[in-house]
């Protein structure tokens, strides 16, 4: 098995009186899909928000790369190699796909926008993930399809040389050809070696892609399964709390 | 995956002249209009007056009208950086006339006029930044603190200058700006300059694109462009250098305005185009979530377009007050709707993030000529009113109807 990229060990937040997380453990493989499920409530927006920096965790211990490390800030997740892909896109729809690509993190030279320097690297991104739906890097983000739109949100954080890519629902909007689309994207994604979490309530996704499968039911991690090992009823049993797994 | 391996990915680079013309025209049609409706109701507004008034194309109204349109241009261009970001600056028009106020009164304290007019600049910025941070930091909506400052700054010019209070400014370098005009070998060399930075600029884009071992656009594109521009700006040139004066004096050449002018339009097209903050402004303007998230510093880059808007202003309030020669207590009160005019009718979205400087210009030259063209067939002002407002009704209708085209394609 390929080195962890991320470690959580005993993570625990509350909200005021309500006990959000209770303690997980979950760790993140380079070049491995970890499917996220839970039914609403179960905490995985948080656990995420926590490794993003924008909602630190109250306790517990983040290892990344071997090393324990503090996220506060979306600065410092993205310091460390921390990419997420929001549900809602965060895309410009009057920038082309290569300025939003690189919004934030442009290349200069000589005090201006290196523009063919940030279109080479754009290019060479979307082409090491074999994307063949966009017709030029040049097209302004508003004329592009929802499936189109989360191609180029994954595509940043290659650029970005993520270590780890946190993929918020990436097809929840897509019909079924660019929902195909985006599940391939993601193993491409991991086949390079990026560590990648992926949450989901579309099963048939989870299963599609995901070497590993953790369950969160209630703020707990009740369930760490390798995908090949495990079948569709047992994820829903553990969703749903009628089932949970010896030693967890 | 070979490293070599082609795939369908352009940069719209490609192709031959009738390539890049084909997909110019596939982007008009997808609603990226731009200025294109603008150029065209100049052309159509220049044949209707010409038609009508024998006046509209003589030589001395062809230069006035430039004369006319630098304070409009400016003042348009100045608003095209908080538009960009869907606010408003209704206080533009006054902040200039505040300006030009404490300008007037440093010069009647005994100042000369660089520091006098350097401390009216410096006025500008201080109301840029009050309004900026306002809008920006504190989140009052930039239609009402602008209202506000518009109100309470026409009661700051009464309050300076005096009730009905009409200052004559005695400084010939100001005065120049909008009534001298230079020789005739000046007029071309500034053509000349103007081509030949446009031309360094395309090579030294063509070398980076040609470094990084990208496609670059056939070269003849490049020729094109510059011969039209400079056909257009020989033939300007040469009508403003005839001698225009009906009296015995001559009068003819440039008018200095002009350059000033297109130096200043020329940094705002290269701060928007070229800069991280031009850059940065656009993403601002179209998302302002996305452009948080992408670790935009939001809250500096909209106080910074005011402070921006409100420097431009007081350029264009400095060429009211040339050409009037004076300075007077309600200055700047009606430009400044006329300017937000000028700058949709261009083609700069309000809804922000879509929008250019040449878009500014060419909207200013569109309410200059119904301005013009209408004096000169003496209809009466309330007709004048009727026909900008009209025209920025339409402007305004195809820009939302061009948005949500936009909003269409992007959904299928």
């Amino acid at each position: 098995m390929s080195s962890p990229v991320v470690q959580l060990v005993d993570i625990k937040k509350s909200f005021g009186p309500v006990d959000v997380l209770k303690g997980i453990d979950i760790t993140c493989y380079a070049g491995q899909v970890t499917a996220l499920v839970g039914d609403n409530g179960a905490g995985k927006s948080t656990l995420i928000k926590g490794l993003s920096g924008v909602q630190p965790y109250d306790s517990g211990k983040v290892i990344f790369a071997g090393e324990e490390v503090s996220i506060t800030t979306p600065g410092q997740a993205s310091s460390y190699g921390i990419e997420v892909v929001y549900q809602d896109l965060a895309l410009c729809e009057n920038l082309d796909i290569v300025q939003n690509m690189f919004l934030g993190h442009e290349e200069m030279l000589h005090g201006t926008l290196h523009e063919p320097e940030m279109e080479r690297l754009a290019t060479k991104a979307l082409q090491s993930l074999s994307v063949k739906t966009v017709k030029s890097v040049r097209q302004k983000v508003s004329s592009l399809s929802g499936g189109q739109r989360q191609t180029v949100a994954i595509a940043r954080s290659v650029l970005r040389e993520a270590k780890l890519v946190i993929l918020d629902e990436p097809t929840a909007a897509l019909g079924v050809a660019q929902t195909e689309q985006v599940l391939n994207l993601v193993k491409r994604l991991a086949s390079q070696g990026v560590a990648v979490i992926i949450i989901s309530h579309n099963l048939n996704d989870v299963f599609q892609v995901a070497d590993q499968i953790s369950v969160l039911y209630l703020g707990k991690m009740v369930a760490n399964l390798d995908r090949r090992e495990t079948s569709y009823d047992d994820v829903v049993a553990y969703i749903t709390g009628t089932k949970t797994q010896e030693g967890n | 995956m070979a490293e070599k391996e082609v795939t369908s990915l352009a940069s719209g680079h490609e192709g031959t002249v009738r390539d890049q013309a084909r997909s110019y025209l596939l982007r008009l049609k997808d609603g990226e209009m731009g200025s294109v409706p603008a150029i065209g109701a100049t052309i159509f507004l220049a044949l209707v007056f010409q038609f009508l008034s024998p006046f509209f194309f003589t030589k001395i109204n062809f230069t006035n009208m430039f004369v006319q349109a630098a304070e409009l241009t400016m003042l348009a261009a100045a608003l095209v950086f908080v538009i960009l970001l869907a606010e408003i600056d209704l206080a533009a028009g006054v902040t200039a006339g505040v300006a030009m106020a404490v300008f007037i009164r440093l010069l009647q304290a005994g100042w000369s006029w660089i520091p006098a007019l350097g401390m009216s600049f410096v006025v500008g910025i201080i109301v840029g930044l009050i309004i900026g941070y306002m809008v920006a930091k504190i989140g009052v909506p930039s239609f009402v603190v602008t209202l506000a400052f518009f109100l309470g700054f026409q009661g700051l010019q009464l309050l300076l200058l005096g009730e009905g209070g009409v200052y004559r400014i005695e400084v010939p370098e100001v005065i120049a700006i909008m009534n001298s005009n230079m020789p005739a070998w000046a007029g071309w060399a500034m053509l000349a300059i103007a081509l030949l930075l446009s031309f360094i600029v395309s090579l030294w884009d063509r070398n980076r694109r040609t470094m990084t071992g990208l496609v670059n656009k056939p070269f003849s594109i490049i020729i094109m462009k510059l011969a039209v521009v400079g056909a257009l700006g020989a033939v300007a040139i040469y009508i403003m250098n005839l001698n225009r004066s009906q009296g015995v004096i001559p009068i003819k050449g440039v008018p200095i305005v002009v350059p000033i002018t297109l130096a200043i339009l020329g940094i705002c097209t290269l701060i928007l185009d070229r800069s991280k903050f031009g850059r940065h402004l656009y993403a601002v303007g179209g998302n302002p979530e996305a452009a948080r998230r992408a670790g935009i510093k939001v809250v500096s880059i909209r106080v910074w377009a005011f402070i921006i808007c409100a420097i431009l202003a007081v350029v264009s309030g400095l060429f009211h007050a040339s050409r009037l020669q004076s300075v007077d207590g309600s200055a700047g009160k009606t430009i400044v709707l006329s300017g937000v005019a000028a700058a949709v009718v261009g083609g700069v979205s309000l809804f922000g993030g879509r929008g250019r400087i040449s878009h500014a210009v060419i909207g200013a030259f569109v309410i200059t000529m119904i301005d013009n063209g209408l004096g000169l067939l003496q209809m009466p002002a309330g007709v004048n009113y009727l026909v900008q407002g009209g025209v920025l009704l339409l402007a305004a209708t195809i820009d939302a109807l061009a948005r949500r085209r936009g909003g269409v394609v992007g959904r299928n």
